[in-house]
């Protein structure tokens, strides 16, 4: 149960660090004109294509007394990267980055011009406008991106095993515990921690999906039943 | 249309060879014989030497997956394609040999060693300082396998605590998935001090680091069975590789890669 909590403490702490550093990304994804743009994009995409074991070995790595993030952090804090709470937020923050922005850059991008147009024509700031216009405009994808990133932290389990070292309480998630018990045959145990991660995942879910449906609901489909 | 034929010839040849339809390895190759090989992480370097002097005696080749013994331990339950499981204890074969799934019984190949480790620039020298090493300040962390179901986790945990300096180092103790990992939070200098299986301080990439070997009466034997199993295409070849196994040849190699003959019972 402590490692049910912990992993729901680490996935908020990412939902709500991606939020802060997704949503100026992600507008600038979705609103830069500059040329080179694409490489940017292709980098926020990385995390999807490598195995999550590969990421959180070189995670380990650059979190080694010799690699950047490591030696930075020990100037600053005064001890080491790896095995703590902090590094595994870190590390989620890297793992889970495609999932919280895709879906604001998405949302952003949606947003009718027409009405950037107007707001601007009105003497609205670009900054007034983001915050009056675009922001209650793309609540949907700022909530989608949340919940994904959540939902995807919960679950995660390669890059806490590499960059973790299984400390009870510190960075011993839920994945991981189950992953033990599956490896001592403790089966039970397994069992019934993989179904309560199981039911809060598709809680979460099942929460994203209904909001969306919400939404649709009020667009007029010609070939949808009601 | 002859085009048109030829063009979905080559199109059904290509998803056949993508479904995996292709003859097999054997055929294609003139190989008339292959034991498929189960083999826990800590033989990762001595695998490839025997596998090479078998294929020599023998002409039998050895195709070998490396992975923790109790994950192999829950694919073979549930019917992996292996002909032999190499486990880093006894305990997981004889498990599959209760449950009827093997051919004949779990013999026993070698016996596993300890060592203390670090890397060459370590201000620690475990060469010198003996345990002493663990005690240092510069020590904040110490790596080794999880000790709930690595062997090699559970034999540093006995030989801690037989050398009195258990519960000193409880707090600074990091846990690898497997004897592998934990020698990576070494390596990457993210832990200072490891308890690592001796045959991987033999790894090439780790053979410039600071080693001491554990004497072995601090923790009890690491007896390493393996098992033919049930349904074996190649049991007998596979019997063959177990029996060459036992030979005096094999227990020079298994010295010189950090492993113990079995002991004779």
């Amino acid at each position: 149960m402590e490692s049910l909590w912990l992993s729901v403490k680490l996935a908020a702490w990412v939902a709500g660090i991606l939020l802060v550093f997704g949503i100026p990304l992600a507008y600038w994804l979705a609103f830069s004109r500059w040329r080179w743009k694409f490489f940017v994009e292709a980098a926020v995409a990385v995390p999807l294509v490598l195995p999550p074991t590969v990421l959180g070995f070189y995670m380990l790595v650059a979190m080694g007394p010799q690699g950047p993030l490591g030696s930075a952090w020990s100037k600053l804090f005064g001890r080491g990267l790896a095995f703590t709470f902090q590094g595994l937020i870190i590390a989620s923050v890297l793992y889970s980055l495609p999932f919280a922005v895709q879906p604001l850059v998405v949302a952003f991008e949606g947003v009718d011009r027409k009405l950037l147009a107007a707001s601007a024509v009105l003497g609205a700031g670009e900054w007034s406008t983001f915050r009056r216009v675009i922001l209650p405009l793309s609540l949907r994808g700022v909530a989608t991106s949340a919940i994904l990133s959540f939902a995807h932290t919960l679950g995660e389990f390669g890059v806490v095993l590499m960059v973790g070292g299984n400390l009870a309480g510190i960075t011993r998630t839920v994945s991981i515990e189950i992953y033990d018990r599956v490896q001592s045959l403790d089966y039970t145990q397994a069992n019934r921690l993989a179904l309560l991660l199981l039911a809060l995942s598709f809680a979460v879910l099942s929460f994203v999906y209904g909001m969306n449906r919400r939404v649709r609901r009020r667009v007029w489909i010609p070939w949808a039943s009601r | 249309m002859a085009g048109e034929n030829h063009i979905l010839a080559l199109a059904l040849r290509l998803f056949a060879l993508l479904l995996g339809y292709a003859a097999p390895a054997g055929l294609c190759f003139g190989q008339p014989c292959e034991i498929r090989v189960a083999a826990a992480s800590d033989l990762s370097f001595i695998m490839p030497e025997l596998a090479s002097q078998f294929e020599r005696q023998s002409g039998c080749a050895l195709r070998v997956s490396y992975g923790s013994s109790g994950n192999f331990l829950s694919q073979l339950r549930n019917g992996a394609p292996f002909d032999v499981f190499f486990s880093a204890d006894l305990e997981y074969p004889k498990r599959l040999e209760a449950a009827g799934l093997t051919e004949g019984r779990v013999c026993e190949y070698a016996v596993g060693r300890l060592a203390l480790w670090a890397p060459a620039n370590a201000s620690v020298n475990p060469a010198s300082e003996h345990w002493n090493a663990l005690l240092d300040p510069a020590v904040a962390k110490i790596a080794l396998a999880n000790p709930d179901h690595a062997p090699y986790g559970r034999a540093a945990i006995a030989a801690l605590k037989k050398a009195g300096v258990y519960e000193r180092v409880r707090t600074k103790l990091v846990f690898g998935e497997n004897i592998s990992q934990a020698a990576q939070f070494v390596q990457s200098g993210n832990a200072q001090l490891g308890v690592l299986a001796l045959s991987l301080t033999r790894a090439p990439a780790m053979r410039q680091g600071k080693s001491w070997e554990i004497p072995p009466e601090f923790y009890p034997l690491i007896r390493q069975g393996a098992a033919i199993l049930k349904g074996a295409r190649n049991a007998g070849s596979a019997r063959r590789f177990l029996e060459f196994l036992q030979s005096a040849g094999v227990r020079e190699i298994l010295r010189r890669f950090g492993f113990s003959p079995p002991p004779a019972d």
